[in-house]
């Protein structure tokens, strides 16, 4: 693992030269790549004093609020038949949009790293750019493409289907705001490991599907399995491009995030924090999940003497 | 089984990679395609194996064209030059995996499959490292590890892309009379690639000496090593000494040297290069009313045996060394030091007239 380089270029050139300290008879001798006690100090203590006011401290009052008036409050607004719908629609659209991206994201590392074609460059650019576009953008152009003033509003009407403010467009917006993180995960991981092992499997007679699941799969795991969490994470927390095609209908097209602001509207702040306290969970559950992941991956790195 | 190459041709991009090659291999040989880098002859290897598809050109099997079957139905041993061994499985299940992967039809049973690799592993005399995992081996295991998985699945033909090169020269030199010997006891027609050309001399029964895509000569070590077919392939194996000179029916003059060279008797004023192997430089104390070319010792270098001798004719201003190799013997009887003058000449030459200069390494 990489040590994390010194900060600030300007304090390392004056402490290059080594300080002695005559004390005692004995020299103590600072190291070279080390700063003194008290920038040391105040540069953690900030990081410490930005985290407790950016982090700590909102996360605690949402469970703060959310528990405040008491736990038949919390529970009566979880259990809410329009908050159950909530948490039912946000687990059913992960549950579709995590396996679509875990496909896609195999499917375009797989192509980018192991082969040579044309437009490879504008399909890395494109797998990124609902990274760089803001989700509200994202959630307008389904709109705008399947929407009753869209390019084909008026053909799905006619034939009664329905996109935009129901289940279907909830979870094309959340796939498209989900498609990187999967893909980016595995592409540099990919061309690490480059094509021999593959190769060699085909040799040996493996057809493509044996080669995918005995050599490129357990290759690839802890890198899919991470890049999985961080997309379901995303998944269920999105808001922007699914407030814009999700019609904010009750009991019916509301996730989670849309579901906590609608409740804050109403000035139902137990509720609102409850709800939010459930996304917050979930972030500290994925959070968890990443640190054990990456722990194991390093484990077994080591294991293999891959550090 | 025999392997036959006719007129493959294979570009990337503006690079020629192969330049209408042709090539026979022999049923139960050991051949070396040797090379410079960017020769082209890990592509023909490629080629042979499916990995790589030509723009044009055949590749037949036993007489049988195999242009267009894919690697897998191919029936070829590959062996990478970095093992290339599946890292997430044991060693056993490296060997075994071409057996695995079988239809359910063609796969033996699991105590054949493991009989048979246990038998490999013995084959290698690695058996002891069945439950290991690659990372756990040294370079020189794993490609025999990498040899025993090729080996697996009775291929018919064995193609090895540069074996020996990420190995350290000690692993190199025993791995390499291993495989010769491994080779004399299975008979199965090999092809592998290298760019050393002690390795290829060493081990291989005939030798392919490429260059930019073409085969440059095809023959025995002996043959390619002692009688090279052209200039690239004399400065390629082994080091050579470069003497520019003048031709004329049948003699050739180098600097105040003359010499007789019959097979050129045809010759008008050409202008020529003659190369002489460092050990058939004879070195004299004095002219002893020979001709001769007079030479200075810049550098003295004693290796085993044999002594490295770096010289400078004394009239070359560009000064051009002249390496010559005598045996230590000899060289205690002449008593050279650094510094001295001597006199040099070639026991044996061989000149190539009008050659073109851009070609020329120096």
């Amino acid at each position: 693992m990489v040590e994390p380089a010194p900060q600030h270029a300007s304090l390392r050139t004056i402490m290059t030269t080594t300080i002695t300290f005559p004390l005692a008879g004995k020299t103590f001798r600072q190291r070279a790549t080390q700063e003194p006690v008290w920038v040391r100090r105040s540069l953690i203590g900030l990081a410490l004093v930005f985290l407790t006011l950016f982090l700590f401290v909102p996360l605690i009052s949402v469970f703060y609020e959310a528990l405040k008036k008491g736990m038949e409050v919390y529970v009566a607004a979880i259990t809410d038949p329009d908050a159950v719908s909530a948490i039912k629609l946000t687990l059913l659209v992960a549950a579709i949009a995590v396996p679509l991206n875990l496909i896609f994201g195999i499917a375009a590392a797989w192509a980018i790293a192991k082969f040579e074609f044309r437009g490879k460059n504008l399909l890395i650019t494109l797998i990124d750019l609902p990274f760089s576009v803001s989700p509200v953008v994202s959630g307008l152009i389904y709109v705008l493409v399947f929407g009753l003033q869209g390019w084909l509003g008026p053909w799905l009407a006619e034939h009664d289907l329905k996109i935009i403010f129901a289940v279907p467009g909830i979870v094309l917006a959340t796939v498209f705001v989900t498609v990187p993180f999967i893909a980016r995960e595995l592409i540099p991981l990919m061309q690490a490991q480059g094509t021999e092992e593959e190769e060699a499997a085909v040799v040996l007679g493996a057809s493509g599907w044996q080669t995918f699941y005995h050599v490129t799969l357990p290759n690839i795991k802890w890198g899919l399995l991470y890049g999985a969490i961080l997309c379901n994470a995303r998944a269920m927390g999105e808001f922007g491009a699914v407030s814009v095609v999700s019609g904010h209908i009750r009991g019916s097209t509301n996730t989670m995030p849309l579901h906590v602001e609608i409740l804050y509207n109403e000035y139902n702040f137990a509720a609102a924090f409850a709800v939010a306290s459930l996304l917050a969970l979930l972030a500290l559950v994925t959070l968890a999940l990443k640190t054990l992941i990456e722990f194991r991956n390093k484990q077994h790195q080591k294991q293999r003497g891959l550090e | 089984m025999s392997i036959e190459v006719i007129s493959l041709s294979k570009q990337f991009g503006t690079f020629t990679a192969l330049h209408d090659v042709s090539l026979q291999v022999h049923s139960g040989e050991l051949l070396a395609l040797l090379g410079p880098s960017g020769s082209g002859k890990t592509t023909l290897l490629r080629v042979i194996a499916g990995l790589e598809t030509a723009d044009s050109g055949q590749v037949l099997f036993h007489g049988e064209d195999a242009t267009d079957q894919h690697v897998r139905d191919r029936q070829v041993g590959f062996v990478f030059q970095h093992y290339a061994l599946f890292r997430n499985m044991t060693i056993f299940q490296n060997v075994a995996f071409g057996l695995n992967v079988r239809p359910k039809k063609f796969r033996p049973s699991k105590e054949e499959i493991h009989d048979r690799v246990m038998k490999l592993l013995h084959l290698v005399q690695l058996d002891w490292l069945a439950d290991r995992y690659p990372h756990q081996l040294s370079g020189g295991q794993r490609q025999r590890i990498a040899l025993a998985r090729a080996l697996a699945v009775e291929p018919k033909v064995l193609l090895l892309d540069e074996p020996f090169g990420a190995l350290d020269a000690k692993v190199r030199k025993e791995l390499r009379s291993w495989l010769r010997r491994l080779h004399d006891d299975m008979h199965i027609t090999s092809v592998f690639v290298t760019h050393d050309q002690e390795e290829a001399l060493e081990v291989a029964d005939r030798v392919v000496v490429m260059n930019e895509g073409r085969i440059e000569q095809v023959g025995t070590p002996d043959e390619v090593y002692d009688q090279p077919a052209n200039p690239f392939v004399y400065e390629f194996l082994g080091n050579v000494n470069l003497f520019h000179s003048r031709l004329h029916r049948g003699r050739a003059w180098i600097g105040d040297l003359e010499v007789d060279v019959p097979e050129h008797a045809e010759a008008e004023e050409l202008v020529a290069i003659a190369y002489v192997r460092p050990h058939e430089i004879e070195v004299e104390r004095t002219q002893n009313g020979e001709a001769a070319l007079a030479a200075q010792i810049v550098h003295i270098l004693s290796v085993g045996p044999i002594v490295r001798l770096e010289l400078v004719r004394e009239n070359d201003k560009e000064r051009h060394p002249v390496h010559a190799e005598i045996s230590k013997e000899r060289f205690r009887e002449l008593q050279l030091t650094k510094g001295e003058k001597v006199f040099i000449k070639p026991r044996r030459l061989d000149l190539f007239p009008n050659y073109p200069q851009s070609q020329l390494k120096h």
